[in-house]
């Protein structure tokens, strides 16, 4: 770890004003700190944020939910409204890390953590996101955990959160706030950019810009949410592929459905054409296959990470299938409520 | 730079580099070093303590962030000749081999039995809306972030099993 | 100088007629209580005054020299000390009992992440911080060969046969010719490995984690160039061993060194990707299996070849096929190795090295060749037990493997199981799995002393404690020899100036260096019957009392000071005459889900010979950890390497999976067979801690197959694996 100063900010003001392109916001820490050790973050100045008030709340917002951005992962799983309401946010959150991160890891800094890929955290390999300009050493190494969607010649790195998964599948916005106090509110395809030739930029954030909230949509009471996560031991790792599910029946057929897959791409990667494929249409395995062939990357995947298409197409099958009456639901699949 | 926190009930002053973790900060500063540093970063437990009542990977904080913060450690919980309940049964359960990995696993049973108690669901709870009942297959994801490459690990959860029923 | 005790013929089986009673029994831990509040001190957790931090810093060409390093790129860091540099640093780990210094390349490095220098600082954070930012040039060497499967320098082991090869084969029913993989595999024991180095004068003290003592001592006086007198090894808890802690590392002599440079003590702690980077990992394999068996199911032929890596100048090869070689007979035997030198990470030994990705190929094809005779695989093993060693044609002592495999059949419900993928819960399609278990079993040269006084007892060995259990079972082979309560006798360890003891690896330690503890003790025991009056036979000692010929004392009237013996053992003619090893039977439960392609594992039970059980709580723990260790070879572990430069990629916990608690399940049974070995050594005990993880891996891939009709040959069978594989069987 570098030297750098650190400063305790007491409202967003005066973290807005410590921010610059050498500084770095630091909340749990669990992942910036994990990477300033082996120098791969080096910011020259850290700013703690976690002392603002105002930040650690989950509000009723409209019909929706603004949390906080400092709300932990333990704290945003466990409450009752997000629990009924969004239920796949809460497993999306439980499958991921461990109970003494999601203690510690802030809804902000869960959305903004690095890719997991191990040419990123070795800092002898060349990484176009780590280091710009020096190339990708992942394309022709070992490269099991790669993403297959939205890669670019010069990165393929998966993004490797679970709970950013299950905010894409609702819909979620993240509210960000400039120096000068102006907000702004991004869907999350906003707030991600896919790597291209630049993958070291991985958000629409402004160096000068906050996280300060996430919001949720109102409640999609009578649906069917899932999370389904595949990763190599049953516990504490990260997603081979995860699947998340937001499934509206009507009567005997399917009605609206959101999908989003985990470990696959740059960012929690959206399965519109696929929900829109199954919508009005009857439950039936066969169209789930159907619809889960559809799944098919712009660029060909690594070779060691190839599988992850087969995975994930099984994976959804199995969800919709759980989803919808076909099979029985395993701990994962729960029916929405009325948050309130 | 400077930070006071209290450890185990005691209000400790430390003088630090500003980079120390909380864990080097206990084990290298206060000579606490009962709490282990298997990885340094969050990937295997050992260095588990509670934060304010709540278990957290002691490695991946900065000692700097927590001016005012209470912290216990596994010498807060017990000593050889007066044993936590948890302490005594991970003896009987023969629930270590090493020993290495133990007070991460005791401190994060501490902070899993509150956290169950108080309803937290997990990625194997059958529901989200009711509260989770002890079973094994729920202690067994709940302290999945403690490694144990002795693998005692029906043992560890043979011995919380035994100390939350004498409670 | 005590006579050293040969292991020539059997001895009275003494431990049956003593009176205490607490040999064998599931006693805890004494050093327990200290263990869990975090009381016992491992290497790292020791802070002298004075103390300096040192970070390795690590070569990141994969062949090459140094060129030259630029102290001067951190020279005003604040903190930073010093950067040490010596020809005497080391290349990687000394091998199991090398008892001399491990290579030392000056500035030639041979692998990618091969530590090179040390950076010390005031703080750790500066020692890290410089460590990291170190400048190093290299003049780099083109052409490093890194894969094993293409590497052009090979070298091949003399074989292994007996019997007509073609014939055997000309004349079987059926046959099997299978190949199966299994990758590098790391011991990643949780303490990462520690060095804390203070010079006393000319004497270097050095807190370590270390398994071997009586080896570690020289390894590092040659390391260093001094004379092993000038050595004090402290290791009184370690954290984990598994292989990985049985030389002598780049963390003690660097710190020995610094310290010795400086004029203070240094603490030298690897950071974990250094552990994966720079301590000997087991090699992968590529394993050829085939049997050949006549209509009946008696083998005609054995064969088993394989092909494994490690970098020049490394004697050790994993012996892949060591198991294969006496589990079952045949009229034809083969197995061959071929060794690729690669410029990798060394390999070495992790637990139980040969049986533990040996037997996984070896036990996985006995099921094929079961499956193809349409036969049970438990009767298949029953048909095949040799009356001798096969190779060696010396006798077996005592051996379990029939009884283990038929009373693990009953417990575990083995004529319930079905045909493959015909069972299933939902989405998940379960199934049962057997594999034998063997690991041979040593007598490794030990000595310890045992004190008696009117107090108590006190047994003292330079014999490490790596979380086998040796503290314990110490306490209760004096106690049981003494006729004291456990409590009444204490238990020093991990010093090296103690009598040098066998280490622990092996699985030889407990019963190598008890034995050492069991014959000082015998030796008292001849003088206190001298004493009271009686015949050494007649001598019966309890609680404290002695009786015997009619007389009674207490112990404390008949010792006038303290009794003092040592004693030393080592093997001798029962090693020749016979063939020790513990043997067993896994067996296993798994659910595969027919979507994921995850696996689960259920339940599993592990039945053992294993000779006297010296504490039956110690071994059980012993025993379901290797069980589980089979569970990772099998599901988890994966140590991958870069194509271009051969260097780790999962050098990390988050990459390199383990299993965690969630892949366990409660249900993990051991049961241990009554059995004494006589031929093994005079307690009639074997060794315990790597039985369980030798074929438990293969017990899991059957498993899966039963479950879902599916072979698993490339480990490990990781979701992806199971899913190409099941699309594969319904194409």
């Amino acid at each position: 770890m570098r030297d750098f100063t650190y400063l305790r900010a007491t409202d967003a003001d005066a973290a807005a004003e410590a921010l610059g392109p050498e500084a770095s916001i630091i909340a749990g820490g669990t992942n910036l700190l994990d990477l300033m050790k082996l120098q791969i973050m080096t910011p020259e100045r850290l700013v703690d944020i976690t002392r603002i008030d105002g930040l650690s709340t989950i509000e009723e917002d409209g019909d929706g939910l603004r949390i906080g951005a400092l709300v932990s992962n333990a704290a945003l799983a466990a409450d009752s409204r997000i629990r009924a309401g969004y239920p796949v946010l809460s497993r999306a959150i439980l499958a991921g890390a461990s109970g003494q991160i999601r203690n510690k890891a802030t809804t902000g800094g869960n959305l903004l953590q690095r890719t997991r890929c191990p040419y990123f955290y070795d800092t002898a390999m060349a990484c176009n996101k780590r280091a710009p300009g020096t190339g990708c050493a992942a394309q022709e190494g070992a490269g099991r955990m790669l993403a297959v969607f939205g890669t670019s010649e010069h990165c393929l790195a998966a993004h490797p959160s679970d709970m950013a998964v299950g905010l894409r599948v609702l819909g979620a916005t993240v509210e960000v706030r400039a120096a000068d106090g102006a907000l702004r509110t991004l869907a999350l395809d906003e707030f991600y950019t896919l790597p291209g030739d630049r993958p070291d930029i991985e958000t629409t954030l402004a160096p000068d810009e906050i996280i300060t909230a996430v919001v949720l949509p109102a409640p999609r009471a009578g649906s069917v949410q899932a999370y389904r996560k595949v990763r190599d031991r049953a516990s504490y790792a990260f997603a081979l592929v995860s699947v998340a599910a937001v499934v509206e029946m009507d009567g005997d057929r399917i009605g609206k459905v959101d999908l989003a897959f985990g470990g696959v791409g740059p960012r929690p990667w959206a399965g519109d054409d696929v929900a829109a494929a199954l919508a009005g249409e009857t439950p039936d395995e066969a169209l789930f296959r159907r619809a889960a062939g559809a799944l098919e990357p712009d660029r060909a995947p690594h070779p060691d990470a190839a599988f992850k298409l087969p995975l994930l197409r099984r994976t959804l099958v199995a969800v919709l299938r759980e989803a919808t009456g076909l099979a029985e639901a395993s701990p994962g699949t729960d029916h929405a409520k009325d948050a309130a | 730079m400077q930070t006071t926190l209290t450890v185990n009930g005691e209000e400790r002053r430390l003088d630090h580099d500003v980079r120390t973790s909380l864990l080097d900060a206990l084990r290298d500063h206060l000579g606490l070093t009962g709490t282990k540093k298997g990885c340094d970063h969050g990937q295997c437990g050992a260095c588990t303590i509670l934060l304010n009542g709540k278990r957290i990977n002691a490695c991946l904080t900065l000692a700097a962030m927590h001016e005012g913060d209470e912290v216990t450690t596994i010498e807060g919980l017990g000593t050889p000749e007066a044993m936590s309940p948890l302490q005594s049964a991970f003896v009987t359960c023969d629930g270590y081999q090493c020993g290495f990995c133990t007070a991460g696993q005791i401190m994060s049973a501490t902070g899993m039995l509150a956290e169950l108690k108080e309803g937290m669901p997990s990625h194997v709870s059958p529901s989200l809306s009711e509260g989770s009942e002890m079973t094994d297959p729920e202690v067994a994801e709940r302290m999945s972030g403690n490694l144990c490459r002795c693998s005692a690990y029906p043992f560890i959860r043979e011995a919380i099993a035994m100390a939350s029923e004498d409670k | 100088m005590t006579r050293t005790f040969r292991m020539d013929e059997a001895q009275p089986r003494l431990l049956d007629d003593t009176a205490q009673g607490v040999i064998g029994t599931p006693m805890d831990r004494p050093e327990g209580p200290l263990k869990v509040t975090g009381k016992a001190a491992y290497a790292a957790d020791n802070l002298p005054e004075g103390l300096a931090h040192g970070a390795l810093v690590r070569a990141t060409i994969t062949r090459g020299r140094i060129a030259g390093i630029d102290e001067d790129s951190i020279a005003d860091l604040p903190g930073v000390i010093a950067v040490i540099r010596d020809d005497r640093f080391v290349r990687n780990p000394a091998q199991g009992m090398a008892d001399e210094a491990p290579v030392q390349p000056g500035d030639r490095i041979d692998y990618h992440g091969q530590p090179i220098a040390l950076v010390v600082g005031e703080s750790y954070e500066a020692a890290r911080d410089g460590a990291l930012r170190l400048k190093v040039r290299y003049d780099e060497d083109a052409g490093a060969e890194v894969d094993p499967a293409t590497a052009s320098e090979t070298e091949d082991g003399d074989p292994t046969e007996s019997g007509d090869w073609d014939k055997a084969v000309a004349g079987a029913t059926v046959s099997v010719d299978v190949t199966y993989t299994t990758p590098a595999q790391v011991s990643a024991a949780m303490e990462p490995h520690a060095a804390v180095a203070e010079w006393k004068a000319d004497r270097l003290v050095l807190r370590g984690s270390q398994q071997m003592l009586r080896f570690n001592r020289n390894e590092i006086a040659d390391s260093l160039g001094i004379d092993p007198e000038d050595v004090q090894i402290l290791s009184p808890y370690i954290g984990g061993g598994f292989g990985s802690k049985l030389g002598i590392g780049s963390e003690a002599v660097s710190a020995a060194i610094a310290a010795r440079e400086l004029g203070r003590p240094v603490r030298v702690v690897m950071t974990r990707q250094t552990v994966f980077d720079a301590v000997l990992r087991r090699t992968e394999t590529e394993q050829r299996v085939r049997f050949a068996a006549d209509g009946e199911g008696r083998l005609l032929a054995i064969g088993h070849d394989d092909r494994i890596s490690n970098l020049r100048d490394e004697e050790f090869a994993e012996p892949v096929s060591s198991a294969s070689q006496f589990l079952y007979g045949a009229d034809a035997l083969l197995f061959r190795q071929t060794v690729a030198r690669v410029h990798r990470t060394p390999a070495g030994s992790v637990r139980a090295p040969g049986e533990a990705v040996g037997m996984i190929a070896f036990e996985s094809a006995m099921d094929e060749l079961a499956e193809a005779l349409e036969m049970c695989p438990v009767q298949l093993r029953l048909k095949n037990i040799p009356e001798k060693h096969p190779v060696t044609g010396q006798d077996f002592s005592a051996r379990a493997l029939a009884e283990c495999l038929k009373t693990g059949a009953d417990r575990f419900g083995w004529p319930g199981r079905t045909v493959p993928g015909s069972r299933r819960e939902g989405d998940w399609m379960i199934g049962l799995g057997v594999a034998s278990a063997a690991r041979p079993n040593m007598l490794v040269k030990a000595a310890a002393r045992v004190r008696l006084s009117a107090e108590g007892a006190v047994v003292e060995t330079d014999m490490t404690d790596i979380g086998t259990g040796t503290y314990a079972i110490f306490a209760q082979i004096a106690a049981e020899m003494l006729g004291l309560p456990t409590g009444k006798v204490s238990v020093r360890l991990g010093d090296t100036d103690l009598p040098g003891a066998s280490g622990s690896g092996g699985s030889f330690g407990a019963s190598s260096s008890g034995s050492a503890v069991f014959l000082a003790a015998r030796k008292i025991r001849e003088t206190l019957a001298g004493k009271l009056g009686c015949s050494p036979e007649d001598l019966t000692l309890r609680d404290g009392i002695a009786r015997g010929a009619n007389h009674e004392a207490a112990l404390s009237d008949l010792l006038d000071g303290e009794l003092v013996e040592e004693a030393e053992i080592e093997e001798g003619k029962t090693a020749e005459s016979h063939f020790s090893s513990g043997f067993g039977a896994h067996f296993a439960e798994v659910a595969v889900n027919a979507w994921t392609g995850e696996v689960r594992v259920r339940r599993m039970l592990g039945v053992f010979g294993i000779g006297r059980v010296l504490n039956e709580k110690t071994a059980r723990s012993q025993a379901v950890g290797g069980m589980v260790w089979g569970v990772g070879s099998a599901l988890h572990e994966d140590l991958v390497h870069d194509p271009r430069t051969g260097h780790v990629v999962t050098r990390d916990l988050a990459n390199y999976h383990v299993a965690a608690h969630a892949d366990i399940p409660a249900d993990m049974q051991v049961e241990f067979l009554e059995e004494r070995d006589d031929q093994a050594n005079p307690m009639q005990s074997k060794g315990v801690g790597e039985l369980g993880i030798s074929g438990s891996g293969a017990a899991i891939l059957n498993a899966i197959h039963n479950a879902c009709g599916v072979r698993i040959r490339d480990l490990p069978a990781t979701p992806d694996k199971l899913v190409a594989a099941l699309e594969a069987a319904t194409e």
